[in-house]
């Protein structure tokens, strides 16, 4: 694919997919973008007309946005965080060969199949739940006082839940890099000295560099728009504590029936989603032309 | 310094015994070759000397100490792959500078060492390079500059030439024969091209289903093959085994070499029909189908004009006829 002709004919062949995806994405974009400038109350039929800028500044002044932009960064960063960490912990694990080493494997799997309701519905009635829960059994059991999660550290049980069912996602991608470590590359480092810790540093992490830029960046997009656990779980609440960008503009449109001020939310998280993207294509810029 | 003994020395993969109960010497600064057919255990011996893989029994002694429950880290080895195994992410710099960084030596220490390995191979001007923007050779002669940097006490090489091309290989072998007279180390090293095998080694060790079969110096292996497996293994185009009649009765089958039978147009012992004949220039190989016998190759000195369908005759030196018994023991 270097010469001029046959990149010709790439962008030829591609043009129809490419069109169809900008149609598919600037129209709803479009609309977005001009009921940010209505008012456009779902209770006052009949009433838009065109406001100017004054839903953003609304938006970009409400003192909820602060908190809101706070909790998706929150969210964002903390289950990366613990889905890299984690799932480097459990690749290395599932790496090494035990007995039943299949099954543990397909387990390990299992919760990102689970709908994210489903998962963020178990986690609060059956896990966390301060009365019913096997947390508090066990608590309980241990002669603790149960622990009311969803209530005294609600941000962080939904970085838990939503963790939870990313790690497989994470354990899986990283597993498939640690496997396509060439393990002569290991010997060679074992015979030069390196030490197990050592080896983890400089062989294995840099080997999976490039796997973790993915999960990060791969997370980052569906970690942004994180809802149905926080709508299940804990609406929001308590006060704005959970409340993220984008359980924000659902709350204008959807529960305050203003549709101008949450499409200008919405507009306001695509343009902080695109700063955060910059961002990590820069960084993947940098890991992935190794 | 560098001698390495094997004593009974074992390994089965489970059930699977790869290498039967085994004794070597490799002396100190000798240079040893492992030949051997493909999965005869070469490379598990090799691995098992450095400490790759355990043992299964035996013991192993490296520069006079018991080395048979030593990682491979404190066993003072070093070790050139197959695949080169470089750190792709890292400067050819940094590849040969990691066994020092993992010895905590000290930063200028390690330049210069790394300046005086570049050099030796001449590597200096790809220092700050990575492996993936390098040659095959360059790719190579970094991984063996990783392994001279810690003055190993022994290197092992595993095939390291089999990925390089027919002219980089005899290039890099002489470059590996000059580094082992100027260094002076033990040097253990696997492959089964066999002319790497004859021109390199002080001291030849042909392996057989893990097996030893001989051990000897290259003439001594040429000259006298102590079996069949031997005889066939060593020298190329490989010796002519005769069986039946011809053998005379005293033997059960006799061997001669290409190159010891005189080939001629007009009269010999056995008399033959061209089926092939190469033409190298320096050499010509004539494979002749003879009366009674089989096909025999020949090795004549500069160009023998003969095309296929032609009448030759051959005669064996008599003092080169190798003789075997029915177990294929040489007499
Ligand atoms: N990890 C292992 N598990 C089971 N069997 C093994 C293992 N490693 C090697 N073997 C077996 O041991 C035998 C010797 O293998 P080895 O790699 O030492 O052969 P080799 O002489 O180096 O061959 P080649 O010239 O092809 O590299 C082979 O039959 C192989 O199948
Ligand atoms: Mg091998």
């Amino acid at each position: 694919m270097a010469t001029a002709h046959s990149r010709a004919a790439a962008r030829l062949t591609m043009a129809p997919a490419v069109v169809l995806l900008l149609g598919w994405m600037l129209i709803p974009l479009a609309m977005t973008l001009y009921f940010s400038f209505l008012r456009y109350n779902l209770l006052m039929p009949g009433t838009e007309e065109w406001i100017g800028t004054l839903n953003y500044q609304y938006f970009l002044t409400d003192p909820a946005f602060f908190t809101a932009l706070g909790n998706t960064l929150a969210l964002v960063g903390g289950v990366l965080a613990l889905t890299v960490c984690g799932g480097i912990g459990l690749a290395l694990l599932l790496d090494q060969p035990f007995w039943g080493r299949g099954i543990v494997r397909l387990l390990v799997i299992a919760p990102f199949f689970v709908m994210p309701t489903v998962s963020a519905l178990v986690w609060k009635n059956m896990l966390m739940n301060p009365v019913n829960g096997l947390f508090a059994a066990v608590a309980r059991g241990l002669g603790l006082q149960p622990f009311d999660f969803l209530s005294e550290a609600p941000l962080s049980s939904i970085v838990l839940i939503v963790t939870w069912q990313w790690l497989p996602f994470a354990t899986l991608i990283l597993l498939t890099a640690l496997q396509s470590l060439d393990r002569e590359r290991l010997e060679a480092a074992e015979m030069d000295g390196a030490g197990a810790v050592d080896r983890f540093v400089h062989i294995i992490l840099p080997h999976l560099a490039r796997a973790m830029t993915v999960v990060t960046l791969i997370q980052t997009i569906f970690l942004l728009s994180v809802f149905a656990e926080i709508l299940v779980t804990t609406n929001g609440g308590p006060g704005n504590a959970t409340t993220n960008i984008t359980y924000l503009v659902y709350s204008l449109s959807l529960l305050q029936f203003d549709v101008g001020g949450g499409s200008a939310g919405g507009i306001v998280a695509v343009v902080l989603a695109n700063i955060v993207a910059v961002f990590l294509m820069r960084m993947i810029g940098r890991n992935l032309d190794l | 310094m560098g001698e390495i003994v094997l004593n009974r020395i074992t390994k089965s993969f489970g059930d699977v015994s790869v290498i039967p109960p085994l004794d070597l010497t490799i002396a100190d600064g000798e240079f040893v070759v492992f030949v051997g057919p493909s999965g005869c255990g070469k490379s598990t011996l090799l691995r098992l000397i450095a400490g790759l893989e355990d043992s299964s029994s035996g013991a192993i002694r490296i520069d006079g100490k018991d080395a048979t429950a030593l990682p491979p880290a404190q066993r003072g080895l070093a070790m050139v792959f197959q695949s080169y195994a470089l750190y792709p992410h890292m400067t050819v710099r940094n590849n040969i500078a990691f066994p020092l960084k993992m010895a905590r030596m000290d930063k200028a220490a390690i330049d210069r060492k790394v300046e005086a390995a570049a050099k030796v191979l001449n590597l200096t001007s790809y220092l700050d390079r990575r492996p993936g923007q390098l040659s095959g050779g360059q790719r190579q002669r970094v991984a063996i500059g990783r392994a001279i940097v810690r003055e190993p006490t022994a290197f092992l090489f595993d095939e390291p030439l089999s990925n390089l091309d027919a002219a980089l290989r005899v290039n890099m072998r002489l470059e590996i024969s000059e580094l082992h007279a100027s260094l002076g180390t033990t040097m253990i090293y696997v492959t089964h091209d066999q002319v790497e095998a004859m021109t390199m080694a002080d001291k030849i060790v042909v392996l057989n289903a893990g097996r030893i079969e001989q051990v000897g110096s290259p003439i001594e292996l040429y000259n006298r093959p102590c079996n069949r497996f031997v005889a066939g293994f060593i020298g190329s185009p490989r010796m002519n085994i005769i069986e039946g009649a011809e053998t005379g009765g005293q033997a059960h089958a006799i061997g001669i070499r290409p190159e010891h039978l005189a080939l001629s147009t007009d009269s010999g012992h056995w008399a033959g029909t061209v089926s092939v004949s190469e033409h190298l220039g320096s050499d010509t190989f004539v494979y002749v189908q003879v009366d009674g016998v089989g096909t025999l190759v020949a090795r004549a000195g500069g160009e023998f004009p003969v095309r296929h369908g032609d009448r030759v005759w051959l005669t064996p030196q008599p003092d080169r006829l190798h003789r075997f018994d029915a177990e294929g023991k040489a007499l």
